[in-house]
């Protein structure tokens, strides 16, 4: 029972932290149609600048805004430089994307080597807690508490502010948002600043949970990202993260039985709902 | 004049859909375009809001051609397609709250107009549009076109799917909103269009072949069989 406890929490943790990452992904191609494989190196961006700020300054709260603030600076960058050509042209999308991918995860061992670098957690949220006999890593239930937070207010703005009927609008259809008088390009802008910054903000907190972080995070994640987003629906932000948390609690259980499962067991997850369910869980549009 | 265009062409891709359309509209006027499909009748309304590329559009004396659709729309035109365009994920609400420009204080006193022209839509008023019939998602596409003060309002094929009895409701509302805005309206139903139209303009292969008054029109029974295949019975 106690193991189940720490399995399903450890599941709950890297799920939600799948899903920051997956939720940008996820809403970037429902309202742009943009395959946005430089994503996974957002991530990376998140975990490198919180880990460097944290040993400089010993603060993680400054860490985490500092990762974010990495990640949506770079986001916007990306944005201006090279997403903005290719808006009509899928095949340079997947190139540029998948170029940009390439070249920061490369900038990025450049700057901090190739090999992997402590990522310590930090001292308030260290210590575990006694929950029916289980010892539950006090870190792990922050991700889970912070998430859902950070899910929490994003949910709100979607659903509550105008900004955020215009994105849910354009996913379903981008040219009625324009004819209605509504800047699209300056939407797909903010959601891409916005989703970069989100990956970047889940990177900051998967460091600690393993210890350290290496640039193989990006390739792993973005892997794992894109699964998520087929499973939960293409552009929708509750979609991912229902998929996030059923792709994490699904490898933390499968890996405490037989780790080599992992990835193929996430693979048939993805093939089954396709099959059940074209759209994903939550998606309005198909994604194959 | 509103909207002045002369000889408009357009491609789309390599085809040369538009190839001199002559069209004039000027403040409180309803211009029916006729035509049967396939003339370029939907293109044009696309040109003018600013979907195709096309040459010079003059609008309230300035051309228009090159600019994007939002900033077309901020000039005060509004476009409501054929295919409606309706947000179906987002309540009637959230479709409205997403077509008006402005604070929603402002737009409070053009929405209770519009609430009272289509009062289907206040009952639906916080159910998802997708769950909408055929005839209410079309009353709430024409509904968010008249949620702002604009200037002109494009409706392509409006009585499309709607009840004889909304039919008639539609052209009350047309008639009403004529004296602060004109009126563009792409229209295969001839008995509809004849009744509020003030002109027309008929297009063929892209071309404009006819324009004048719709009374000229509704007396000239040879060119309504020419060209519309309306029968005269």
């Amino acid at each position: 029972m106690d193991i189940f406890l720490i399995l399903t929490i450890n599941g709950l943790a890297t799920g939600l932290l799948l899903f920051m990452m997956a939720c940008g992904l996820s809403i970037i191609f429902g309202l742009m149609g943009i395959m946005n494989f430089a994503h996974g190196v957002f991530f990376v961006i998140g975990a490198y600048a919180s880990t460097w700020t944290y040993a400089l300054t010993g603060s993680f709260a400054v860490a985490m805004l500092a990762g974010i603030a990495a990640g949506a600076a770079i986001g916007w960058l990306t944005e201006i430089t090279i997403i903005r050509p290719v808006y009509k042209n899928p095949i340079g999308q997947i190139l540029i994307t998948l170029g940009a991918f390439i070249v920061i995860n490369e900038l990025i061992k450049m700057i901090w080597g190739p090999n992997v670098i402590a990522s310590p957690t930090p001292d308030l949220l260290q210590g575990e807690v006694n929950i029916l006999g289980a010892s539950i890593s006090i870190y792990r239930i922050f991700i889970i508490v912070f998430s859902c937070l950070v899910a929490l207010v994003v949910q709100l703005a979607l659903t509550k502010t105008r900004l955020g009927m215009i994105v849910r609008a354009g996913v379903e259809n981008a040219e009625m948002v324009n004819i209605l008088g509504v800047n699209v390009r300056r939407v797909f802008a903010l959601v891409f600043i916005l989703g970069t910054g989100l990956a970047a903000l889940g990177g900051t907190m998967i460091g600690p949970t393993m210890g350290q972080i290496g640039p193989f995070l990006s390739s792993q994640y973005l892997l794992l990202g894109f699964i998520v987003v087929v499973i939960g629906g293409m552009g929708s932000f509750i979609g991912s993260m229902v998929a996030g948390i059923i792709v994490g609690l699904a490898n933390n259980y499968i890996i405490w039985l037989y780790p080599p499962a992992a990835m193929p067991l996430n693979i048939i997850l993805m093939s089954v709902i396709l099959l059940v369910k074209p759209t994903g869980l939550m998606g309005i549009k198909e994604a194959v | 004049m509103l909207l002045s265009i002369k000889g408009l062409q357009a491609f789309i891709g390599q085809f040369h859909i538009l190839q001199g359309v002559d069209l004039e509209v000027r403040e409180g006027e309803v211009v029916v375009l006729l035509g049967r499909n396939g003339a370029g009748k939907t293109t044009t309304l696309r040109c003018i809001m600013g979907l195709v590329s096309s040459s010079a559009i003059e609008y309230c004396g300035q051309n228009i051609a090159g600019l994007p659709p939002y900033k077309i729309a901020a000039q005060g035109i509004s476009l409501v397609p054929e295919d409606q365009g309706i947000f179906s994920t987002l309540t009637v609400a959230e479709n409205m709250r997403v077509a008006l420009r402005g604070s929603a204080r402002e737009g409070q006193k053009n929405l209770d107009f519009v609430m009272s022209v289509f009062p289907d839509l206040k009952q639906a008023w916080h159910h998802k549009a997708g769950g909408l019939s055929g005839g209410q998602k079309q009353m709430l596409a024409i509904a968010r076109g008249l949620i702002n003060k604009n200037k002109l309002i494009m409706l392509d094929e409006p009585s499309k799917g709607l009840a004889p009895v909304l039919v008639n409701e539609l052209g009350r509302v047309l008639q009403e909103i004529k004296s602060y805005t004109s009126i563009l309206l792409v229209e295969q139903n001839f008995a509809f269009s004849k009744k509020i139209g003030d002109k027309f303009s008929i297009l063929s292969d892209g071309k404009t072949i006819m324009a004048g008054l719709m009374a000229d029109l509704i007396k000239d029974t040879e060119a309504q069989q020419k060209y519309l295949g309306v029968s005269t019975q």
